[in-house]
């Protein structure tokens, strides 16, 4: 995997700037403010130096934006690891309200679908092989690996609880 | 009427004004500086209203509110981002000395007031208002900006200058002896090193110090810590402001945050009453006089920013657009112009139409500043849309 270069600058009295140019040339990063809020930025095209945008995010929003980069790369990677095995399938589900607060043991997957949560995403983090007092949030993006049946079962239950 | 209803319904109406002021500045997208000084003019010696009675409360509250503007601006910075600051950006911070308190200097002494009122009003037109221009920056979108570090590292040099500038001026205007004037110096330095050196190996124990989990008892001992530092700091002669500076640049961490937090809403208004102090105390008949200098100061100070901003960010590799952009940012000129003023305002030393034309100045530069921030851009677009030939497009266009 190509490592990319995040530059990080610090901006006195108001906090710190991280960001890498991506293959085009542009550069796409973010302004962490002192009191924890968080902008997207990203630059124009026209003038390298300066930004389309700078979109004030909050925690979940950011939080939910790094899981919808995170977890694909994730996936493909499971995915390509299991090519081997025909029948196995790995994809991401969401964790619904009705999950919100309570354990993944709560959700008995296992039993109810045969599938295994091998990852839970939370805000860009991933936590691998989580236990089944580990407790879920809304929001949480579920790593599954199982028969296409079983995970169409997983995605019900975790929508509707 | 009873002396202190009259005194209560004088300071409530001067807040209540301000109150009003401030939301007009709001609405029009500018600092609210330059309408608390023009609400001062409007009210004191030869305004319109004057007041009677207030004086002992809002000349004391003005200079706790001198306190508290510098006291935030040392909490705004670490001591390590000064240090970084310092080295990153100290050859565009004397070219920005040089270039913006001659033409405060030269005026001064072509109006024939000597070399403490030149020394005055250069320190009036070399710094930049880092509250405007901060404000300015992130309602404009710039923070994602490449120049914009360049930016915030002069603003952190130009704080660091005060704080050497502020006891050598109070050491010209008390008219020390040459000796006398170089031990404040020595003292200001050695003092502000000791600062640092304290803040960056054992910060966390002067936060201790003044930290604590419960709202009332910080912000009473914050408070009570700098007013205490500033009061010493003066009774020695070394400014009474770059005390409460010091002070909050050791205050760090967590502890910084919260007493800023804390701290704002107090400095907000006592900083509002310095300004309409300094405002009252200029008599609105002496502004004429001085207006054609403001102008000359203004549009030559806002060239030689331009220039600051602009070589500093060439020196980095910046396109002409974001050197531009540098520049206009840093035009403001604000609280901390008004500060020297108010320090320098009184001393037999000092010709009194300097007030008058400190405030003229940083009346037309807290309303040029924002203004110049906002039209840089389209400005050069403009021309190099006129002029495609003489203007050749920077290297990473396009």
């Amino acid at each position: 995997m190509d490592r990319v270069n995040v530059e990080v600058t610090p901006l006195p009295g108001i906090g710190v700037r991280k960001e890498f140019a991506i293959r085009g040339g542009r550069r796409i990063g973010v302004v962490t403010h002192r009191d924890g809020r968080i902008e997207l930025i990203i630059s124009k095209s026209d003038d390298p130096d300066a930004c389309l945008a700078e979109l004030p995010l909050t925690v979940d929003e950011a939080g939910a934006l790094a899981n919808l980069l995170g977890a694909p790369q994730l996936v493909a990677q499971l995915t390509e690891e299991h090519r081997d095995l025909p029948g196995i399938h790995t994809r991401q589900i969401p964790v619904g309200p009705p999950f919100d607060g309570r354990t993944l043991g709560d959700t008995a997957l296992r039993t109810r679908t045969g599938v295994s949560v091998v990852a839970v995403m939370r805000a860009g983090q991933v936590h691998p092989s989580p236990t089944p007092d580990f407790t879920l949030t809304a929001g949480d993006l579920m790593v599954t690996v199982g028969t296409s049946e079983g995970l169409d079962n997983a995605v019900k239950i975790l929508k509707r609880g | 009427m009873d002396h202190t209803a009259l005194e209560l319904i004088e300071l409530g109406a001067v807040f209540f004004g301000l109150g009003l002021l401030g939301r007009l500045a709001g609405r029009i997208g500018l600092s609210p500086i330059p309408l608390y000084l023009l609400g001062g003019l409007f009210f004191g010696a030869g305004g319109l209203v004057p007041l009677s009675g207030i004086e002992g409360f809002t000349s004391l509250a003005g200079e706790v509110g001198v306190v508290l503007l510098l006291l935030l601006l040392g909490l705004e910075y670490s001591a390590a981002e000064l240090v970084t600051g310092l080295r990153r950006s100290w050859t565009a911070g004397i070219l920005d000395i040089v270039l913006n308190a001659a033409p405060g200097a030269a005026v001064a002494l072509a109006l024939g007031w000597g070399p403490v009122g030149a020394l005055v009003l250069a320190g009036v037109t070399y710094i930049s208002s880092s509250g405007i221009v901060a404000k300015v920056l992130s309602d404009l979108g710039r923070l994602g900006n490449r120049e914009t570090p360049v930016v915030l590292s002069i603003l952190v040099f130009e704080d660091l200058v005060m704080a050497l500038y502020l006891p050598i001026l109070t050491a010209v205007l008390i008219g020390v002896s040459l000796v006398g004037g170089l031990t404040a110096v020595g003292i200001s330095v050695a003092v502000l090193a000791v600062v640092l050196v304290v803040a960056l190996r054992y910060g966390r124990f002067v936060s201790a110090l003044v930290d604590s989990p419960d709202r009332e008892v910080f912000l009473l001992k914050v408070l009570g810590a700098a007013l205490l530092v500033a009061g010493f700091a003066s009774a020695m002669q070394v400014s009474a402001a770059v005390g409460a500076f010091l002070l909050g640049i050791a205050i760090s961490g967590s502890t910084a945050e919260n007493a800023t937090k804390l701290l704002e809403p107090l400095r907000d208004l006592f900083a509002a009453v310095f300004f309409v102090v300094f405002g009252l105390n200029t008599d609105p008949a002496s502004i004429p006089p001085v207006l054609g200098w403001a102008v000359v100061l203004a549009v030559s100070t806002t060239l030689t920013k331009l220039a600051t901003g602009w070589w500093a960010a060439r020196r980095v590799g910046i396109g002409s657009l974001g050197r531009a952009r540098a520049g206009a940012a840093l035009v403001a000129r604000g609280e901390f112009s008004i500060v020297i003023a108010g320090l320098a305002v009184g001393y037999a030393a000092v010709d009194e139409r300097l007030a008058a034309l400190a405030t003229t100045y940083v009346l037309l530069m807290a309303v040029i500043g924002p203004v110049a921030a906002r039209v840089v851009e389209p400005a050069v677009r403009w021309t190099r849309a006129k002029r495609p030939s003489t203007a050749p497009a920077p290297s990473a266009g396009n």
